[in-house]
């Protein structure tokens, strides 16, 4: 199996020489297969979406290397390699749920038809066909979200990397968003890094959960997931529960060193 | 016709205003502990509504064109100086804001002669403006200068505010699309900066009005509203009313400048008309 990210010993210090120095994440390794779904959890202030970040070339790492589909991140970055959401939607509100959808399209100089065509499969695979012409101010914070995930997956990128991005939203779109998400992943076979601060979202959906711990940020534990079924009847499984308290005690079992809290 | 009905009960409301207070104020002015707090009511400081209208259909002077025709000429001519003010000092704006959202450092250095420029008066900047007319450009460009001066100021400012708006959500996306600066800029921070861009426009366009009318009256600008507005009123003591009707033509230039200003905003702005939030 080939690998979709490979974070290779990374250390990330900001404001670095500065009396407001933070590290925010050392030696941190982790591989994410193809296809592969994995969450990343913890607490706040861990780092997880620092790492989302570093995976993203949206910052550089102070030391290490992170690697995306056999390449350097920040050429990854450049050929588009993967798709990104935020916690917030972040659509542009000028622009209609179909030109928000069609816009990293647009940026890469696909064609007008090409664009629209795209745009509507994307919609139509999170279920906002009718709404192509509606503007985001239109939408309630479930639907933006689904455009968001449409405008991530608009380039057919190997590689999904979400900040959280049910985390704004009620437990009921949340559940439905979570099985969209996988039914989406089923057909268009992404590798996924999910960040996440729910423990049963994490394990509902990957198939590894990797918990971090704060100050400084590192991975404490790698929990792999196999759920009978993800849907409903898998939400109800005895496994499902096991790897809610397993994640659970991994969280607490790693409490941050007391000589850092100062 | 809905929209129509609002301006037509303002317009009524303000000559109420004009009428009653002519016909309650005291003629004199009213005047506490040696200050005039209220003007003189009197047909010299306010000549009626009706005389204005009257003066404006009379010849200007004895035989010559019917006074309307002559304002309305002036205002023809404060526009074109208006219109190029506005347009030169909309770009200058543009490009200044666009240069310090760039570059922190022209932020830093540039922003607060960009404030103080406007701390200078205008009466001491028009004569040497107007000291390049015939020279560098035609008399009536120095005044386009000049109304440049003040309308570039409001641009500038509110566009930078504008393109500094975006979210770092927003920008960090574009990132991940690998969008260079000026693809940013063309994508998301202009657009982000419209709401922000239409406003400081209507500013502009009510400052290059002022510094159109104010220029010609400073340097001395044959043709114009303002130039009219001197003239006018050095007959006020025998014809109060003349005044007016120039008075009148400068307004109707400023509304005929934010009017424009208004349709440029329609259908850039469409966004922002939909409102009704769909739930799914």
């Amino acid at each position: 199996m080939t690998a979709a990210v490979v974070v290779d010993g990374v250390t990330k210090i900001f404001n670095r020489g500065r009396p407001d120095e933070v590290l925010a994440l050392t030696d941190v390794g982790l591989t994410v297969g193809d296809g592969e779904f994995v969450s990343l959890i913890g607490p706040s202030g861990c780092g997880k979406s620092t790492l989302l970040r570093l995976i993203a070339d949206l910052i550089p790492p102070t030391t290490g290397t992170v690697t995306v589909a056999g390449r350097p991140a920040g050429q990854a970055r450049r050929d588009q390699e993967y798709g990104i959401a935020f916690q917030q939607a972040g659509l542009f509100e000028w622009r209609t749920v179909r030109r928000n959808v069609e816009l990293p399209l647009e940026l890469r100089g696909a064609g007008r038809a090409e664009r629209r065509a795209r745009a509507e499969e994307m919609l139509d695979l999170v279920g906002l066909a009718d709404f192509a012409g509606h503007y985001p101010g239109q939408l309630s914070g479930g639907m933006q979200q689904r455009v968001a995930i449409a405008r991530a997956l608009a380039v057919r990128p190997p590689l999904l990397l979400m900040d959280e991005p049910f985390g704004a939203l009620d437990e009921m779109t949340r559940e439905r968003l979570q099985s969209e998400l996988l039914g989406i992943r089923a057909t268009t076979g992404t590798s996924t890094v999910f960040v996440t601060h729910s423990i049963s979202e994490a394990v509902f959906l990957s198939d590894r959960v990797v918990v971090m711990s704060a100050r400084p940020g590192r991975i404490t534990a790698a929990i792999e997931v196999a759920l009978p079924s993800r849907d409903e009847a898998g939400r109800q499984s005895p496994v499902f529960f096991e790897k809610i308290t397993e994640v659970r005690q991994a969280l607490r079992g790693t409490p941050a060193p007391i000589t850092a809290e100062a | 016709m809905r929209r129509i009905l609002p301006i037509a009960a303002g317009l009524l409301l303000a000559a109420l205003l004009w009428e009653g207070y002519k016909a309650l104020g005291n003629p004199a002015g009213t005047v506490l502990f040696g200050v005039r707090v209220l003007p003189r009511a009197d047909d010299l400081s306010m000549p009626h509504l009706a005389t204005i209208a009257d003066r404006l259909g009379s010849p200007e002077l004895a035989g010559g064109r019917p006074v309307w025709q002559v304002v309305l000429e002036a205002c023809v001519f404060t526009l074109g100086i208006t219109a190029t003010g506005f347009l030169a000092g909309a770009v200058v704006g543009l490009l200044l804001a666009v240069a310090m959202q760039r570059f922190r450092i022209v932020e830093r250095g540039l922003l607060p002669y960009v404030i103080l420029s406007q701390t200078v008066p205008l009466v001491a900047l028009a004569p040497l403006i107007a000291g390049w007319g015939g020279i560098l450009m035609p008399p009536w460009a120095t005044v386009a200068v000049i109304a440049a001066y003040l309308a570039f100021f409001p641009v500038a400012v509110g566009m930078l505010r504008g393109l500094q708006s975006p979210s770092a959500a927003g920008v960090e996306l574009m990132r991940s699309y690998a969008a260079g600066w000026w693809r940013t800029l063309l994508k998301l921070r202009f657009p982000a900066a419209l709401p922000y861009l239409f406003p400081a426009l209507r500013l502009a366009g009510a400052a290059a009005v002022v510094g159109a009318v104010v220029g010609e009256i400073s340097t001395g600008t044959r043709g114009g509203i303002g130039r009219l507005i001197i003239e006018y009123s050095r007959e006020a003591t025998s014809d109060p009313a003349k005044v007016y009707t120039a008075m009148l033509g400068a307004a109707l230039l400023g509304l005929l400048v934010a009017g424009a200003v208004s349709l440029l905003e329609l259908p850039l702005m469409r966004h922002r008309r939909h409102v009704e939030v769909v739930t799914l």
